[in-house]
């Protein structure tokens, strides 16, 4: 059975989950129904020939699942009073998404077919990859040796998001140390 | 062709919910779903036809094997990723203790 | 039994005994990133997922006691300094920032691969202290007064 198969499959499955993510009144529900996006993800990435990325966005998707559900899944949360539809805003915002679907339609006849990618630059990692790294795993080889300084750069961002969520839960309101100085 | 427009379609699922929902938590799932169509659409592009993964071992020819560049470059991506959603959770954590609530047309109103 | 915090004994003599399994995992996925699937970013989150199930099992207080924080701290903050340490070794030795100026090797060895190996066990204590520093502080958050305790 060809793959493309298999993933037109996936991707239904993702989509009708991420709307029910979006619709379920229920919080602990609609994280789960996100779990099932996520690991169909990480189940593409292994028919696409991605083990690197099947690994990593599994642990990711478990990891993600962890922080959410330890944060948002609390009793006094789901008392949370129920607003109502506007079901014009709705509707509003379907037909545009609608129109901005089909007038990129002609973008993706201009893309590269399905299975048949541009390799310019790629075709040069692949052949001299192995010689001028050492390195058996070619991901491996351009995320640490070719474009090392790009990594250099992610890791600044992630100690940036880490730094600045670590200040966010751990400032104090003004508040709070008004009361305290109170007492 | 259809597997990209259904990797768009999961795009703008996201973007209906972020433009929607009143609820900080069903705002924030919607940016997951974002990331995640972004990273599979790249890996998309990146697969050839009858090939393999671009991990070299005995007896696989070089000329067989997936673009290993988008990998790379999503591989940091999903990362990061991980790292807003923990921000954006804080932030709403915060915003609930201010305001009592996650429906943001109520934590529109500024107080304090 | 049932004033301690935390799971049941169950739940935590298996976290006892599966706990330094699932760190060994984690530094092999690490130390393998070069020749397998895998590498600092996967090694990096096996090794938070087993600190958070320290967590999970025993109860926040215990994983303050049993954990040096201020240590994982500052390990998180230095590994991006270790990373900048190794390109500038690298444009001093090459001439060109994060130039892999240790010898390469020979294929498919353990030791080969020159600066890959490095970076990749930095990158790796940097996700897993940085990512189970997060999940330590939404766990020390108390949700009711929105204040540490």
């Amino acid at each position: 059975m060809p793959i493309e198969i298999w993933l037109i499959f996936i991707l239904c499955v993702m989509i009708i989950a991420s709307i029910a993510a979006l619709e379920i009144k229920d919080i602990l529900s609609s994280i789960i129904a996100i779990g099932v996006v996520g690991l169909g993800v990480s189940l593409s990435f292994l028919f696409l020939q991605a083990p690197d990325l099947a690994v990593v966005q599994f642990l990711f998707e478990i990891f993600a699942l962890i922080i959410l559900v330890r944060a948002f899944v609390k009793k006094e949360f789901h008392q949370h009073e129920e607003t109502k539809n506007n079901l014009l805003i709705s509707i509003v915002t379907i037909v545009v998404l609608g129109l901005l679907f089909l007038l990129s339609l002609p973008v993706f006849q201009n893309l590269p077919v399905f299975g048949q990618p541009l390799m310019t630059v790629s075709e040069y990692y692949l052949f001299h990859g192995a010689l001028q790294t050492g390195a058996a795993n070619l991901v491996a080889a351009i995320i640490l040796d070719y474009r090392a300084y790009d990594t250099l750069g992610e890791v600044t961002v992630l100690f940036t998001a880490i730094i600045g969520t670590l200040s966010i839960l751990k400032i104090r309101s003004k508040e709070k140390n008004r009361e305290t100085s109170n007492e | 062709m259809i597997v990209y427009l259904l990797c768009f379609i999961l795009f703008l699922v996201g973007i209906y919910g972020i433009l929607t929902k009143r609820d900080l938590i069903k705002i924030i799932l919607s940016i997951g779903i974002m990331g995640y169509a972004a990273n599979l659409m790249l890996i998309l592009f990146a697969y050839r036809n009858n090939s393999i993964y671009p991990i070299l071992s005995e007896g696989k020819a070089v000329s067989q094997m997936v673009d290993p560049l988008p990998q790379a470059l999503v591989l940091t991506s999903i990362v990061i990723e991980l790292g807003t959603t923990a921000m954006l959770v804080a932030l709403a954590l915060r915003l609930y203790e201010k305001y009592k609530t996650f429906d943001i047309t109520k934590i529109r109103r500024l107080k304090g | 039994m049932n004033k301690e915090p935390g799971m049941t004994l169950i739940v935590k003599t298996v976290t006892r005994i599966s706990v330094w399994l699932i760190i060994l995992y984690g530094f092999y996925i690490i130390f393998h990133g070069h020749l397998t699937p895998g590498g600092g970013f996967g090694g990096g989150v096996i090794i938070a997922l087993a600190l958070l199930n320290v967590l999970l099992a025993y109860g926040k207080d215990f994983t303050r006691k049993w954990l040096n924080i201020k240590l994982l701290e500052n390990f998180e903050s230095s590994s991006i300094t270790l990373f900048l340490i190794v390109g500038i070794i690298g444009m001093a030795v090459g001439g060109s920032f994060l130039f892999n100026f240790i010898d390469k090797g020979t294929l498919f060895n353990m030791l080969s691969s020159g600066t890959i190996l490095p970076l990749n066990i930095i990158i790796g204590i940097k996700v897993a202290m940085s990512l189970f520093l997060v999940v330590l502080a939404l766990a020390a958050y108390n949700f009711d007064k929105g204040d540490e305790q």
